[in-house]
């Protein structure tokens, strides 16, 4: 497997009895690629991205991830990967500096490595008014930058989003995907599970997931062009529906 | 009018949740209420419903006022609130049986209001509520909504957190409604179902920034916006901030949009300073501006 292959996944599949939940997919993302992972409810995403970071072990197939093995190497997967969700999010009774020295400590970041974090991301976040308050008590906005920077804080291969920017105003969307290009523009990989199409429209690469498998899978703007749509909503609503492509 | 506010404001321990709200919902008109989370959208959906009391100003829906009628109101609005409130350990059908007996009616005498949704999940009825998946669960919502043949129906965020197809599907159910004479509001942070309102009013911060059609909305937007790309999107935002003629520019899917200082933008000039500016793979060109646009512009005021 070459180097910059961050992900590697070959016949993935999950059978949960007769029921086959990921039905052999196959996909490469390189490193610093932002990689869009879409499909409807109850496609198959959530089940695919448990195998992938560890948590859920496949029926068959195969797959690296940050250059691990998701049979054998689980620990090692999670040790370098990030994730962040809406879910699974901070500490509300924590201030934002407890946050931060929790979540480096549970990644096993020395204490000296830790007050170095805090200080770049106090200056990139420009936090020096809130680093010591709740982060209960910050707008959802600020919260999903922090959990975001947060998820970044080990240095990560590659970090797993989950709709990261789903409910937030139009803006501050915008500066949360600014802060997706710089991290990729670092080498770091973004896996970005989401149903919002318009989210996957900032993604270098796409895939859809229709019924476990992988239906399409490119930059937006070819399978714009391969669908004869106007932007991915239309994409997906026509694969979801089951139409075939405009050959 | 079948929904009317008067300067409606309201706080929650020093904080304002809604401020100085105003508008009209004609009858039979599906209006949208567009903002992100924390816009103020839900306070004002309870408060129409009459289950919060503004600290200010005064409401009407369907021609009584939302305090001294509240009763009656209640009698004749239908309400999907934004969080899941069924009953999850009853089965769809005595989830549907429940909300008609407590409106003292049943399941047959409105059937027909119902019937198109509730088929989709009638293969489902004796499934638990809270076993059904998220488009049906959002099925039944609305039909427990409607069971009483509202007049006018509130809609909190009905489509967040389902995937496009369902979307689709409830906006077209929506738009059948319609037709069938309800007067519809309904809230969403998702900026492209606001092409799908007759009207919408953009929120943020407690505040109305905007209402109209959305149509004449992005007319409104004063100026021309460029989607520009380029092989390398981060470094492109940044260099295109230190051009000396920028008003704005925000990342918007595979481009970015770009506004100019200026009423002419000379695009071979902007073309040659992304490229001594060591960019590949450039494009420029005009688009139209979308209500994002708008609303950012407004945000920022």
């Amino acid at each position: 497997m070459k180097d910059n292959k961050v992900i590697a996944v070959k016949n993935l599949t999950k059978r949960f009895g007769d029921f086959l939940a990921v039905d052999a997919i196959s996909f490469e993302v390189k490193a610093g690629e932002i990689f869009g992972f879409l499909g409807a409810n109850g496609a198959g995403k959530t089940t695919a991205m448990k195998m992938l970071i560890g948590i859920s072990k496949p029926s068959s197939g195969e797959a690296m991830v940050a250059g691990f093995d998701v049979y054998t190497q689980t620990e090692l997967i999670k040790k370098n990967i990030g994730y962040m969700s809406q879910k699974f999010a901070l500490y509300d009774d924590l201030t934002v500096r407890e946050n931060i020295t929790f979540f480096g400590g549970i990644y096993g970041l020395s204490r000296a490595t830790i007050k170095e974090k805090v200080k770049v991301l106090v200056t990139e976040l420009k936090l020096e008014n809130i680093i010591d308050q709740l982060v209960g008590a910050l707008p959802l906005g600020w919260k999903q930058k922090l959990s975001f920077s947060v998820s970044l804080l080990h240095d990560p291969k590659i970090v797993f989003l989950d709709e990261p920017t789903g409910g937030v105003d139009p803006i501050t969307r915008r500066q949360f995907w600014e802060m997706i290009y710089h991290a990729a523009d670092k080498g770091t990989t973004l896996f970005v599970t989401t149903h919002y199409m318009d989210e996957a429209e900032y993604c270098d690469k796409v895939s859809i997931m229709v019924n476990g498998k992988i239906e399409a899978m490119g930059p937006p703007k070819l399978l714009k062009e391969r669908y004869g749509a106007g932007n991915l909503n239309e994409v997906f609503l026509k694969l979801a529906r089951g139409s075939k492509p405009n050959e | 009018m079948s929904i009317s506010l008067h300067q409606i404001s309201k706080t929650y321990k020093g904080i304002s949740a809604v401020q100085d709200i105003s508008f009209e919902v004609k009858p039979g008109e599906l209006f949208g209420i567009i903002g992100p989370d924390g816009a103020g959208k839900t306070t004002l959906f309870r408060i129409l419903t009459t289950l919060l009391l503004a600290d200010t100003g005064t409401a009407v829906v369907a021609g009584m006022d939302v305090v001294e009628d509240y009763i009656a109101i209640r009698k004749s609005v239908g309400y999907m609130p934004g969080r899941f409130s069924l009953y999850q350990d009853l089965t769809v059908e005595e989830n549907l049986q429940f909300f008609a007996t407590i409106f003292g009616t049943t399941l047959e005498r409105n059937y027909e209001l119902i019937k198109e949704i509730y088929e989709q999940i009638e293969p489902f009825k004796t499934r638990r509520a809270g076993k059904l998946s998220g488009g049906m669960k959002q099925k039944l919502a609305l039909c427990c909504a409607l069971i009483h043949k509202p007049k006018v129906l509130f809609l909190d965020e009905p489509t967040t957190g389902v995937d496009p197809v369902s979307r689709k599907e409830f906006w077209d159910m929506l738009k059948r409604l319609q037709a069938k004479g309800i007067t519809i509001l309904v809230s969403t942070p998702y900026m492209d179902e606001a092409a799908l309102c007759d009207r919408v009013a953009l929120m943020q911060n407690g505040r109305i920034m905007e209402i109209d059609s959305p149509k004449k909305i992005v007319e409104k937007y004063p100026k021309a916006v460029y989607e520009i790309g380029a092989g390398e999107r981060h470094k492109l935002i940044q260099v295109l901030r230190d051009f000396p003629y920028l008003y704005s520019v925000y990342p918007f899917g595979e481009y970015v949009h770009y506004t100019d200082s200026r009423s002419d933008l000379d695009i071979p000039e902007l073309e040659e300073y992304l490229k001594a500016n060591g960019l590949t793979g450039i494009y420029i060109g005009l688009t139209e501006p979308t209500i994002e646009d708008v609303f950012m512009e407004m945000a920022k005021e």
